[in-house]
């Protein structure tokens, strides 16, 4: 690509000739404030945020959206260009409602911190108030709460969501001061096509679009003597958990995480990489029946929620291709009140089960009709990555300066296969790994499919080649599903996870979330695969113990009565 | 729109199907498509809009920000005779307010409303361009100009 030659701030830079004035100044350390711009999206250009001068017309350029040009002179710092982002961050906050102090972003606010970095003072903001919209909420869930009142119109969710995810569920309606982001006939989310994927809430500047919180019920749950509270935690957590702290993207924070729940009060922490490796052994199991001709290839995984939901609504015709394992997660709570009680003794209608998990679709899964496998709801509370982060900033906990502890026994090993579920191609090989050894007895070399939202691998089996495909980003699923439909693919094995980059780019996740932070997040969980002891599901010494003492066989009749699950057709729209 | 029965249902989007037989399943098409939509059927009920994105690959959000976003899509049968009252500079000055609320009086109902019988839908405009007639009213395609508020009860009861 050729080059071009401009200045900004009186340096003088060389960058692609497709770049854009934002992308040019990032690459010689200039900050420009930003708001609709997100690295990962398309272009907007509406909040005009962004706006740098253009030294040679004293013209105002939003940088995102301008291309670069040979022999411009830009002026990112002039009173100019600074004068024109306040007052357009100004406009914003004339009917933004002002009550910062009790709002789910407080302090994790982009708007509250460009007001702030802009120099907005109280003043400067109330000689714009005019009228204010009193919108309604929508608090119906499952999954995620809506406050069109908050929203500043920067169509960062509705790009993600048909960008990335391909659902459209969000869309601009009405138009001019009555615009609104909202759903179809401003249907609560719960009534449509949503997945309660929460790719929305990631990339929302504000707190117009946040997970339903279920902090009070956990909080009282611990509160209440008569309850025994066991807690999992998604494998991705983990990774991910330390930005929420300050910590570098990516840093394993496995023992302070637990430690941080023991201090939070939780009677037994315990890992849901461990109900990973019981996934791999069903779905495995299931997976090799189908290669021997029992059943309907290719196998589709089925351990996310936001794409099983989306399977439901888009590809009724291929749920017979899913498989019927249940998520780690429900796994691991239909064990908590059956199993758990069984070794201990403990009352199971006492036993209060909490999930920490990086998405906020699983607050939907939980509640499914169908999922429970116990006499009891198996898992009662969900909370996301950030829910967790905040319950440990209200217990006062140091949590960077945290000793290392380790989980609870008889559900707390896991293996290095377990968990890379929480990451893009991690179910896929991790299935893979223990299929093969199974079938031939030789180890896998890596697969390392996660780098694409869309691959393929081959394998080799005894005398088969398997092959083994992933999808993740709910737009790159359609893509590969509707080969599937066609005929067009030829895959045995398909993992698909509905966020990008898989559960590390989860809608529970710290924000600000962008490709690049995924990517380390899941650096930081191979990390953990290449230094485990056993790397393998069905080597975990816990599941062999568990099928030993209490499950029997993968797919028998136990297991299949606690351990899988149905699906059903959904409405397109 | 009151629940039909899937036989009706399907009996009332037959002429949907037909204009989008005529169209490649794009959503370029959709604007076009929407406006035969509403030519056929009046104005655009629900499960137009949902027979359309399926019809088009979209999602229901999508069609429906779209029609929510032009003023020429309606949500709400229209009535057999659309009552447009000028509210220009030219009107204002000359009383189109006094008219338009003669006009309310008359019809018993709001701008942006229809009558119940579906007869009158009454709208108050921007310059209709007839500002030497001021205050104008248009009936479908009919002018009325240099009105009083008096004159008002006449001309609506010629079209009833």
């Amino acid at each position: 690509m050729s080059k071009v030659k401009i200045t900004i701030d009186e340096q003088t830079v060389e960058v692609d000739e497709d770049s854009s004035l934002l992308e040019a100044a990032k690459e010689i350390g200039v900050d420009i404030p930003i708001l609709c711009y997100h690295p990962d999206l398309s272009l907007h250009g509406a909040c005009r945020v962004c706006v740098v001068e253009d030294e040679k017309s004293g013209k105002l350029l939003a940088s995102c959206a301008s291309p670069v040009r040979d022999g411009m002179k830009i002026n990112t710092r002039s009173m100019k260009a600074r004068k024109a982002r306040r007052r357009n961050v100004e406009l914003l906050l004339a009917n933004h409602p002002n009550d910062c102090l009790g709002c789910d972003r407080n302090n994790h606010c982009e708007l509250q911190d460009l007001t702030y970095e802009l120099g907005i003072k109280s003043e400067d903001v109330e000689k714009f108030a005019g009228e204010k919209r009193e919108l309604e909420l929508d608090t119906a869930g499952p999954a995620l709460k809506r406050d069109p009142n908050k929203c500043i119109l920067c169509g960062r969710c509705v790009r993600i969501c048909e960008e990335v995810q391909g659902v459209s569920a969000l869309q601009f309606t009405e138009r001019g001061f009555n615009s609104i982001v909202t759903t179809a006939f401003d249907l609560p989310q719960a009534d449509i096509n949503c997945v309660n994927c929460g790719q929305c809430a990631t990339v929302c500047p504000v707190a117009a679009i946040t997970e339903l919180s279920e902090i009070d019920k956990v909080w009282a749950a611990l509160e209440d003597d008569d309850k025994h509270v066991l807690v999992q935690t998604a494998p991705s957590i983990q990774a991910t958990l330390g930005e929420e702290f300050g910590m570098e993207t990516g840093t394993v924070v496995r023992g302070k995480m637990v430690a941080a729940l023991r201090k939070l009060g939780f009677d037994q922490i315990f890992s849901t990489d461990f109900a990973a490796d019981l996934t791999i052994l069903e779905e495995g199991s299931e997976f090799l029946k189908k290669l021997n001709g029992e059943g309907e290839l290719p196998h589709i995984t089925s351990c996310c929620p936001g794409w099983v939901k989306g399977a439901e609504h888009n590809f009724p015709d291929l749920l017979k291709h899913l498989s019927s394992a249940k998520s780690p997660m429900q796994m691991f709570s239909a064990l908590s009140k059956t199993y758990y009680p069984d070794q201990t003794g403990v009352d199971p209608e006492k036993i209060y089960t909490v999930a920490v998990m990086p998405c906020t679709a699983k607050k939907f899964e939980k509640d499914r009709e169908e999922i429970n496998g116990s006499d009891f709801k198996d898992t009662d509370a969900v909370l996301t990555t950030r829910e967790f982060a905040r319950m440990i900033k209200e217990m006062g906990i140091d949590f960077t300066s945290l000793p290392d502890e380790d989980f609870d026994e008889l559900m707390g090993e896991s293996t290095g296969a377990g968990t890379i579920f929480g990451t893009t191609g991690g179910v896929a090989e991790a299935a893979v790994r223990t299929v093969k050894e199974k079938l031939t007895g030789e180890s896998l070399e890596r697969l390392n499919l996660g780098f694409r939202g869309i691959n393929e691998a081959e394998v080799r089996i005894g005398d088969r080649l398997v092959k083994v495909g992933i999808a993740n980003g709910f737009a790159n699923a359609q893509k590969l599903m509707e080969k599937v439909r066609s005929g067009e693919s030829d895959l045995d094995f398909i993992e698909v996870m509905a966020c990008p980059h898989g559960c590390v780019g989860g809608g529970g996740q710290p924000r600000p979330a962008t490709d690049e932070k995924k990517e380390k997040r899941g650096q930081g969980l191979a990390a953990i695969d290449d230094t485990s002891k056993i790397r393998k599901s069905h080597e975990n010494p816990q599941i062999i113990k568990l099928y030993d003492e209490f499950l029997g066989e993968p797919l028998g009749g136990e297991s299949h009565h606690l351990l899988h699950t149905k699906y059903k057709a959904r409405p397109k729209n | 729109m009151a629940e039909m029965t899937e036989e009706k249902l399907a009996e009332f989007l037959e002429p949907l199907k037909e204009i989008l037989s005529r169209y490649e399943k794009k959503e370029r098409y959709l604007i076009p498509v929407l406006q035969e939509a509403q030519e056929e059927y009046g104005y655009l009920p629900e499960e137009v809009m949902k027979e359309i994105a399926l019809g088009l690959n979209l999602s229901l959000s999508q069609v429906y920000g779209v029609v929510t976003f032009y003023s020429q899509f309606h949500q709400q049968p229209r009535g057999n005779n659309i009552v447009r009252v000028c509210m220009g500079t030219a009107c204002h000055v000359r009383g189109g307010e006094g008219i338009l609320n003669a006009i309310k009086d008359e019809l018993g109902i709001e701008a942006g409303e229809t009558t119940d019988d579906l007869e009158f839908t009454l709208e108050s405009v921007a310059c209709i361009g007839a500002c030497g007639l001021a205050p104008v009213i248009m009936v479908n395609d009919d002018t009325h100009g240099r009105l009083t508020p008096e004159k008002v009860p006449e001309i609506m009861a010629k079209y009833k």
